[in-house]
């Protein structure tokens, strides 16, 4: 059954030309770039990313809208977020996510809600400006607690040369200085959600930080003042990683964005340091905030106990001795928890293999987790990494793993299919597909409706999950019993 | 320690922790600076408000809380209901993962789909190349029999033209010159999800039926006896269409049905995945030009094709979703006179079973007031189920319903003595029905998942018929057509009433002298 590690390289090499075989000629060239073996000791994973999907292939990828409206902005709970356009891309995304939040839904926050301009026809030919300036007066009335407001551009936004830079400025103007943020997020730009990522922190920097009254909420400044980025609160995953850098004696002063508000944003800045989940969605605005106000940021990863007790220690490292202590502490408390996680579940994991396919942080981020509880990553992909995401995870992964990048469906079901790992952890697009296959899987984008993950309280949920999805008797089941 | 081991604690529990409340409060009183807690309950009470309903009812501009999708998503359904079909939407790529993902929320089944991914270059150049080389990828990467193109609304803003682009590709040898690529312009500017259901089946048809985009010649109709059936879209399409088969074989007709999804979104876990299964012939949808008649079980999905077809010389029969006693009888007494075949016995006995059902019921349901929401048809089913069964539909609401469709379901209401104090919504979303359960209460809502925003918003039990349904399961697996179907929908309704009246009289010695055994 086990391989060994130049058995498992040459099998791999075999697999990716295998899927290779089936496309045609000038579509095998392209797709090969972003297939590979990884070898230890290279700095990266050496595959292509960040470039197009090829048209007619199943790319799992989503868009630049995506990126924004629902990933970066989305989460903001009190602001009111309008799709801009037809009414489909709000309708598909909402309240998909799972981004917990605390408020009043429809008073004092959004989140769950669709808030679209469902565009049409004349709205296509005559410019969509006018009823944009309509959208806004009556989000004020009907809306009066909201905070501010986005402009979530879908396709057809900047292809029909609407302003809506203009329309948000004037209207801004009108309700006496009101953060409105037009966000240029058609779905159409960059090749993936990446640029939407990009394009919601620039605005951030461009609409929120440099429009930002000084003396708008009184704050007074701590030494121990953090703030959390790219942590979207999945299932309240924000929650069990902020009540860690609270027992450390820090103090939280933002989530990005998970359970985040407009207040929160505008005082990032006053942050000592920013703890960074989700570098690929939120290192631009981290990168900004070193540069023009002078705060440091540091990654961190908060899922498994051997990566929350570095990360600790990591963040730990730039306070006092009184905040090091204190994280030692932390880590001693919970020892017995994780421990007893452990102890149930890793009997149970020991030794079964995981292929991943995600977006983010988590093709690496995961996989303490899976190792802490003795299972092996065998597989790994991004759905729309860049070159800095393969770097980081040569850090994670292990000699000969299976490296695809952008996997569309062709490929990753051929991977899973001859590779037969015990677990698949993927999206929802893919999650049928493989548990037709007879292999267990689990959602990493939605935590399948569980969650949170991250944190101690977090790992439990995750072990248990983990468990009960391969353990599950109802893959004894799936196979036939009348075969002779 | 909120968390064990032992016992693992979920979301729902693990966040009341005292732990956890303590963060939250932390959190509100010295980062968010939100509003004071009085503020946001004078604001919330006056959301509750008729002064707040008026001014929510003036809205022209912003929707809020749809109760409906775009276009491709319902070109996407037609393409999974034809046999080894694959659906191509020409346009950006977010837009599939989108149309993927919302099917597979609902029909816990995976939904093949590609994109041609359009980008930048696409859009200042326009989309051809992305279908030269897509059509090629697809057709060597999945190998379906035929690939259905629809569009997305970039697509449709620049200008691409498919009938175009598909003959340059096949010029370009991107698949052969007689391979079947019927496609529809599908803008999602226009319409609902139900309006790209018409166009994509229309754009089948007419491949089918008029020469194959120039390719071939047009087909002659030669009349036969067979019967067409068209579903629409149909969240139920998996136990619906199962259903209707069963009533056309227990008829004795033969049938046709143009779009048949069932089987693609219902296969088994058996260690194969099957990406094509079941669905519509190319054959059976050219032969379907000879049929004596086309059914078309929910006519606002299918305008645009019922009138091609009947200009085919067919007779087109165009029924509004027919569900229950009266809808079902509607449906087989038509079926009955296209074909001159009698109702069997079998069938009369079913509709007996149903009416029984619902003499041992109605009592309960008598005079109970309900608001509904959701597509057009469904609605127009539902309000006469409601009526057959004495309730009074309050409040019926469509955001994708037009002022025509809301003059048919008056119509409905003013036939009968209960529709009085009824009142229809044409182009209205969710927070206009928010507005309307908080100022005029009803006893049950009736409509999708999101309805469950209301529920929790005003109070109203939420029984959950509709598309999409995320938070249950299975519910698409049963029929709601047929007088099976009228069972279900019966027994749904049955027990979200009883629920509701079960948890209103279980407060041991306050109200449980009315939480009886017997009801």
């Amino acid at each position: 059954m086990s391989l060994t590690v130049e058995e498992t390289k040459a099998r791999n090499q075999e697999l990716i030309a295998e899927v290779l075989e089936a496309y045609p000629e000038k579509t095998a060239k392209k797709r090969a770039k972003h297939l590979a073996v990884h070898e230890e000791g290279k700095p990266d994973c050496n595959v292509k990313s960040n470039i197009k999907s090829l048209p007619g292939v199943m790319t799992i990828r989503g868009c630049a809208y995506a990126g924004s409206k629902g990933v970066v902005w989305g989460p903001i709970k009190d602001m009111v977020h309008i799709s801009h356009g037809p009414v489909g891309c709000g309708q598909y995304s909402w309240a998909a996510r799972r981004n917990y939040y605390i408020g009043t839904t429809g008073v004092d926050s959004f989140v769950t809600m669709q808030f679209t301009s469902d565009f049409q026809e004349k709205d296509i030919v005559f410019g969509g400006d006018k009823k944009l300036e309509k959208i806004m007066d009556e989000i004020q009335e009907l809306f009066p607690l909201n905070k501010g407001i986005t402009v979530q551009s879908e396709c057809p936004i900047g292809l029909i040369g609407d302003d809506i830079e203009a329309v948000s400025k004037k209207k801004s103007k009108e309700y006496g200085g009101k953060t409105i943020v037009p966000v240029r997020c058609e779905g159409f730009r960059g090749v993936s959600q990446s640029l939407g990522h990009h394009i919601a922190n620039d605005a951030v920097r461009d609409f929120v930080f440099d429009k930002t009254d000084p003396d708008k909420n009184k704050f007074e400044s701590s030494p121990y003042d953090v703030a959390i980025i790219g942590d979207y609160n999945i299932g309240g995953d924000a929650w069990s990683s902020r009540i860690l850098l609270e027992e450390m004696g820090l103090r939280v002063i933002a989530q990005w964005s998970g359970d985040g508000t407009l207040a929160e944003l505008e005082n990032t800045p006053k942050a000592k340091l920013n703890v960074l989940h989700c570098y690929r969605s939120m290192n631009y605005i981290s990168r900004h905030m070193e540069e023009k106000y002078g705060v440091p940021w540091v990654e961190y990863n908060f899922f498994g106990p051997s990566k929350i007790e570095a990360s600790l220690r990591e963040i730990a490292s730039h306070f006092d001795d009184k905040i090091k202590e204190n994280t030692e502490k932390v880590i001693a408390k919970y020892r017995a928890l994780t421990e007893a996680v452990i102890a149930k579940y890793k009997p149970r994991l020991e030794g079964k293999t995981v292929m991943l396919f995600v977006g983010g942080l988590r093709p690496r981020h995961v996989i303490g987790a899976y190792e802490d509880l003795g299972m092996n990553v065998v597989g790994t992909g991004y759905e729309f990494g860049h070159g800095d995401d393969y770097q980081r995870t040569t850090h994670y992964v292990n000699d000969g793993t299976l490296i695809y990048d952008d996997v569309n469906s062709h490929e990753f079901e051929h991977f899973v299919d001859k590779i037969k790992p015990d677990l698949v952890g993927s999206g929802i697009k893919e999650k049928y597909v493989f548990q037709k296959m007879g292999v267990p899987f689990r959602q990493m984008h939605s935590w399948d409706y569980s969650g949170p993950y991250h944190g101690y309280d977090g790992f439990a949920i995750f072990a248990r999950d983990m468990d009960m999805a391969i353990n599950s008797p109802v893959w004894g089941l799936a196979k036939d019993p009348f075969a002779a | 320690m909120p968390q064990n081991a032992e016992k693992v604690i979920d979301h729902e529990m693990l966040f009341r922790q005292p732990e956890y409340t303590e963060l939250f409060e932390n959190k509100k009183a010295n980062f968010e600076f939100g509003h004071p807690a009085d503020k946001v309950a004078e604001i919330r009470d006056w959301t509750k408000s008729w002064d707040y309903r008026e001014k929510n009812f003036k809205r022209e501009a912003l929707t809020v809380n749809p109760a409906k999708a775009c276009q491709p998503l319902g070109a996407v359904f037609v393409a999974n209901g034809f046999s080894k079909t694959l659906s191509f939407v020409h346009g950006s790529q977010g837009c599939v993962a989108y149309y993927r993902s919302h099917f597979s929320r609902h029909f816990k089944e995976p939904t093949s789909c590609v994109s041609s991914s359009m980008t930048e270059d696409a859009a200042v150049f326009g989309g051809l190349n992305n279908m030269v080389d897509g059509l090629a990828n697809s057709l060597s990467l999945y190998k379906p029999e035929m690939i259905a193109v629809s569009t997305t609304c970039m697509a449709e803003v620049i200008g691409d033209d498919l009938d175009a682009f598909i003959k340059t590709a096949k010029q370009k040898g991107s698949v052969p010159a007689e391979y079947d690529v019927p496609f529809a312009h599908t803008p999602a500017f226009v319409g609902s999800h139900i309006t790209g259901y018409d166009n994509a089946l229309k754009g089948i048809l007419q491949h089918f039926w008029d020469g194959k985009a120039g390719t071939a010649p047009k087909l002659e109709r030669a009349p036969n006896e067979t019967v067409n059936f068209i579903g629409g879209f149909d969240g139920y399409v998996v136990g619906n269409m199962k259903e209707i088969k069963r009533l056309f074989s227990m008829m004795g007709v033969e049938a046709t049905v143009l779009c048949d999804p069932s089987d693609a979104w219902d296969t088994p876990t058996d260690g194969q995945f099957r990406m094509y299964e079941g669905g519509t012939t190319k054959e059976q949808a050219a032969a379907a030009l000879n049929a004596k008649a086309t059914i078309v079980y929910q006519g606002y999905s299918a305008e645009k094709t019922a009138k091609y077809i009947a200009e085919k010389g067919q007779e087109v029969v165009t029924l509004n979703s027919p569900i229950g006693v009266t809808g079902t009888d509607k449906f087989l007494k038509e079926l009955s006179r296209i074909t001159g075949k009698p109702v069997p016995d079998a069938l009369k006995l079913e509709r007996g079973r149903l009416v029984d059902a619902i003499t041992d019921s109605q009592a309960h349901l008598h005079g109970k007031k309900f608001a509904l929401y959701g597509d057009p048809d469904m609605m127009l089913g539902l309000t006469q189920f409601l009526l057959d069964l004495g309730c009074e539909p309050t409040h019926i609401l469509a955001t994708n319903g037009d002022d025509k469709w809301a003059a048919k379901v008056q119509a409905l209401l003013d036939a009968s003595p209960v529709g009085r104090d009824c009142h229809v919504y044409p182009k209205r979303d969710l927070w206009h029905m928010r507005s309307l359960l908080n100022t005029e209460p009803v006893d049950f809502l009736i409509g999708n998942t999101y309805g469950k925003y209301l529920e929790r918003d005003t109070g109203t039990p939420l029984i959950r018929i509709g598309f999409p349904i995320f938070d249950r399961h299975h519910y698409h697996r049963l029929p709601i057509w047929g007088y099976q179907g009228g069972l279900h929908v019966l027994m749904q309704i049955l027990d979200e009433y009883f629920e509701a009246l079960d948890a209103n009289t279980n407060v041991a010695s306050k109200t449980d002298y009315s939480f009886d055994i017997i009801r």
